[in-house]
């Protein structure tokens, strides 16, 4: 069984610390809600293990299936298993979302072998089926001109293609009326095949409603101060931040 | 082995090579290889009125050639580098060190059963597949100086299409030849159309006649394969009425540690309502001066089209014009030019309307990596007394590194009150956020580069024939490999 651990993590930004500690275990086939509010470092969190070289990490570490990704490059952790679907992707011009997954997939393979293209579409098309995705679509340069909407589902696309062990999924919900968000959550839902293992990040308990988390933790100030079941989340939503924020003040006086 | 043995040309006193000739960093490893290949004529290095003589012998040339060639080098010779607008580099080319002339023979073989072993290698390790071959509808290879290998397929010769190599055009077909060779590009264009009209050799020649479409590209391989040689083919192509011809040329070259000069000369004529499409993707290697004139007459309703594509070579100087002769002709340039570490693409188009109602398009894509550097120069010139002109502009560059390099020389002069000109341009930069976005997907970030860099030129690459883009890609991904890190 697939596992990943982030172990006491420590990561800044520049000078300044942002994630202060942080600890979580995920088991494959899980949904781990991490919610919280804006600055606590939720992103960062992502992006850091994602091995992006603005994100320093000072401490701890972060284990996929007992294997340090620290020393990873951003490519070697994403072809080890590790998936980042982005709050905000990057557009990349001239390069159609077929042509983008299917280089993705052929990085996979190295030089020695060349993916076979029949059966890769066969594999683009199904998925796009399963989460009723137009066939125009992947005809389209990778988020050039999308909707927020369309962004989402285009992460989403890859994320069923390219079958991470665990994906990170930043802020899915941000920028998505409840048409959108309806139809993203509804894609996660059918990956959730008992393979992928996923670390929802959310500021809002209403894409809860939608992908039902197995475990919810509560980020604040960079660490992880409560966890529970999907009840947190309700509890959260109904007395806000700020009973967290009061709890914790009560703790540490 | 003939040899000129005139010591004047030969011990020229040679300016020191001044060049830094070793470009670092660049895997050109798809031009890297030489064989060693026997000249049966070689005209020696340097430059005189014998050299061009001794061209005109081996060649056999009727007297209006030979003293064209004559006029033409003393033009080349009175002319000074254009060096108040172009780069002072440009001072580096030794023309006394360089040999004008090689042959391995001056009868182009008709078979590729004719063409010899060796060469036929060479075709091998430029990946020049067999059954490409059968496909197209007729290859002119073109060996050093000479063609090595000319074949026309039987469906094309049948419609009455003359390929064949410039010099043996010459002899053969003097009559259209000599009606519009110069006509397009005069010998007095410039100091390197001067310098091919005394010393050219090989390049191909083409006519098609009045209602023909040449359904299946024409195409010709170039090559060079010897040191301190440089290469001075001569095109001329002319579709009559109605007729419709593509026409494609691919350059490798192997790399050579001195300066290595290609000059060539290439004319166009679509007589009323033909249709033109001249596709160039050029590897050359990092020493190599690449210094081509290219030009098209349109007349009425004429349509004339360059695709070029250049990569490689030290500098790349070549601004491929329409002249827009005739009514309601048009004229497209299509430029895609890739500056690696060592390197300078000076590369656009020239249009030049002439009559009422010309139509003109030029897109221009330029990517500059490490301390490459690329220069777009446009020239569009529309006078007051036409009427309904139209020309549309867009040049865009993508810098990599941030030492990379770009400038812009649009120079669009329109007179007159009934014209319609659009110009854009554009300077972008690959973000770190977009890379790290592919390498989040598991594209090295290398992959990543070639990605964007492809993704850019994208709606260009589509444009060429299905086997080009593919090769351009390939030669895309070989440039950035050693660009990052």
């Amino acid at each position: 069984m697939s596992q990943l651990i982030i172990q006491d993590l420590k990561v800044s930004i520049g000078d300044k610390p942002v994630v202060k500690g942080l600890s979580l275990t995920v088991n494959q086939g899980e949904v781990h809600a991490i919610m919280g509010p804006n600055g606590t470092g939720k992103s960062t969190l992502a992006k850091a293990i994602a091995g992006h070289p603005d994100y320093a990490i000072t401490g701890g570490d972060v284990l996929l299936d007992g294997q340090s990704v620290l020393a990873m490059q951003p490519d070697e952790r994403a072809r080890a298993g590790l998936f980042l679907a982005f709050q905000y992707p990057s557009e990349v011009p001239g390069v159609t979302i077929a042509n983008f997954v299917r280089a993705a997939l052929q990085a996979r393979l190295g030089e020695s072998a060349d993916l076979d293209a029949t059966s890769y579409y066969k594999k683009l098309y199904e998925k796009m089926d399963l989460l009723k995705i137009d066939r125009k679509f992947t005809s389209r340069a990778v988020n050039e001109g999308f909707s927020g909407g369309e962004k989402k589902r285009c992460e989403i696309l890859q994320m069923a293609m390219l079958e991470p062990k665990f994906s990170m999924m930043d802020e899915t919900d941000s920028g998505l009326d409840i048409d959108a968000l309806r139809i993203v959550a509804d894609g996660v839902n059918k990956l959730r095949t008992g393979q992928l293992g996923i670390v929802l990040i959310t500021h809002y308990q209403r894409l809860l409603n939608y992908i039902v988390p197995d475990f919810v933790h509560v980020m604040y100030d960079g660490r992880i101060v409560r966890s529970g079941n999907k009840d947190l989340a309700v509890e959260l939503e109904a007395r806000g931040y700020a009973w967290v924020k009061k709890e914790l003040a009560a703790a540490s006086a | 082995m003939s040899q000129i043995t005139d010591s004047d040309t030969l011990t020229t006193a040679a300016v020191e090579e001044t060049a830094a000739s070793s470009v670092a960093g660049i895997d050109q490893t798809a031009g890297d290889f030489k064989y060693d290949v026997k000249y049966d004529f070689d005209a020696g290095s340097g430059l005189s009125e014998r050299t061009v003589r001794y061209i005109s012998d081996v060649k056999k040339e009727d007297q209006w050639i030979r003293d064209f060639r004559l006029n033409a080098l003393r033009t080349f010779l009175a002319r000074p580098l254009p060096t108040h607008w172009a780069t002072r580099d440009l001072e580096n080319i030794n023309f006394d060190k360089i040999r004008y002339y090689l042959s391995q023979g001056t009868k182009p073989k008709r078979t590729w059963d004719e063409v010899p072993a060796d060469i036929k290698m060479t075709f091998e390790r430029l990946g020049v597949p067999e059954q490409e071959r059968r496909f197209l509808a007729g290859v002119e290879a073109q060996f050093d100086s000479e063609a090595a290998y000319s074949n026309i397929k039987d469906a094309v010769s049948k419609q009455g299409v003359i390929f064949l190599n410039s010099s043996e055009a010459l002899r053969t077909h003097p009559e259209i030849f000599r009606r519009w060779f110069g006509k397009v590009i005069p010998t007095g264009d410039n100091k390197f159309s001067a310098l091919n009209s005394a010393v050219f050799s090989g390049g191909s020649f083409i006519y098609v006649p009045p209602g023909v479409k040449v359904l299946h590209p024409l195409q010709a391989y170039f090559r060079i394969n010897a040191e301190n040689f440089g290469q001075f083919e001569r095109t001329l192509i002319i579709v009559d009425e109605g007729s419709e011809l593509t026409y494609m040329e691919g350059c490798t070259a192997p790399k050579f540690s001195t300066s290595t000069l290609h000059s060539a000369v290439v004319e166009l004529v679509a007589l009323k309502g033909a249709k033109i499409q001249y596709i160039t993707v050029q590897n050359w290697a990092p020493n190599v001066y690449n210094l081509v004139t290219k030009r098209g007459l349109a007349h009425e309703e004429a349509e004339i089209k360059w695709i070029d594509c250049n990569i490689g070579s030290r500098l790349t100087m070549k601004y491929p014009g329409v002249v827009l002769k005739g009514r309601k002709s048009r004229g497209e340039v299509i430029s895609i030019a890739l500056a690696n570490d060592g390197q300078h693409q000076d590369t656009g188009a020239k249009m030049v309307h002439a009559a009422d109602e010309t139509t003109s398009s030029i897109v221009a894509k330029s990517i500059s990596v490490g301390q490459g550097r690329s220069t777009y120069r446009g020239l569009v010139h529309i006078p007051r007394h036409l009427k309904g002109c139209k020309n549309n502009t867009e040049c865009d560059a993508l810098l990599i590194n941030t030492n990379s390099r770009t400038d812009t020389y649009p120079a669009i002069t329109v007179r007159g009150q009934d014209h319609a000109v659009q110009h854009e341009a554009s300077v972008s930069k690959v973000s770190d956020e977009m890379i790290f976005y592919m390498q989040s997907r598991g594209l090295t970030e290398a992959q990543a580069m070639s990605l964007a860099v492809n993704g850019f030129v994208n709606d260009l690459v589509s444009q060429f024939p299905m086997e080009y883009s593919v090769e351009l890609k390939r030669l895309i991904d070989l440039e950035m490999e050693g660009s990052v890190g």
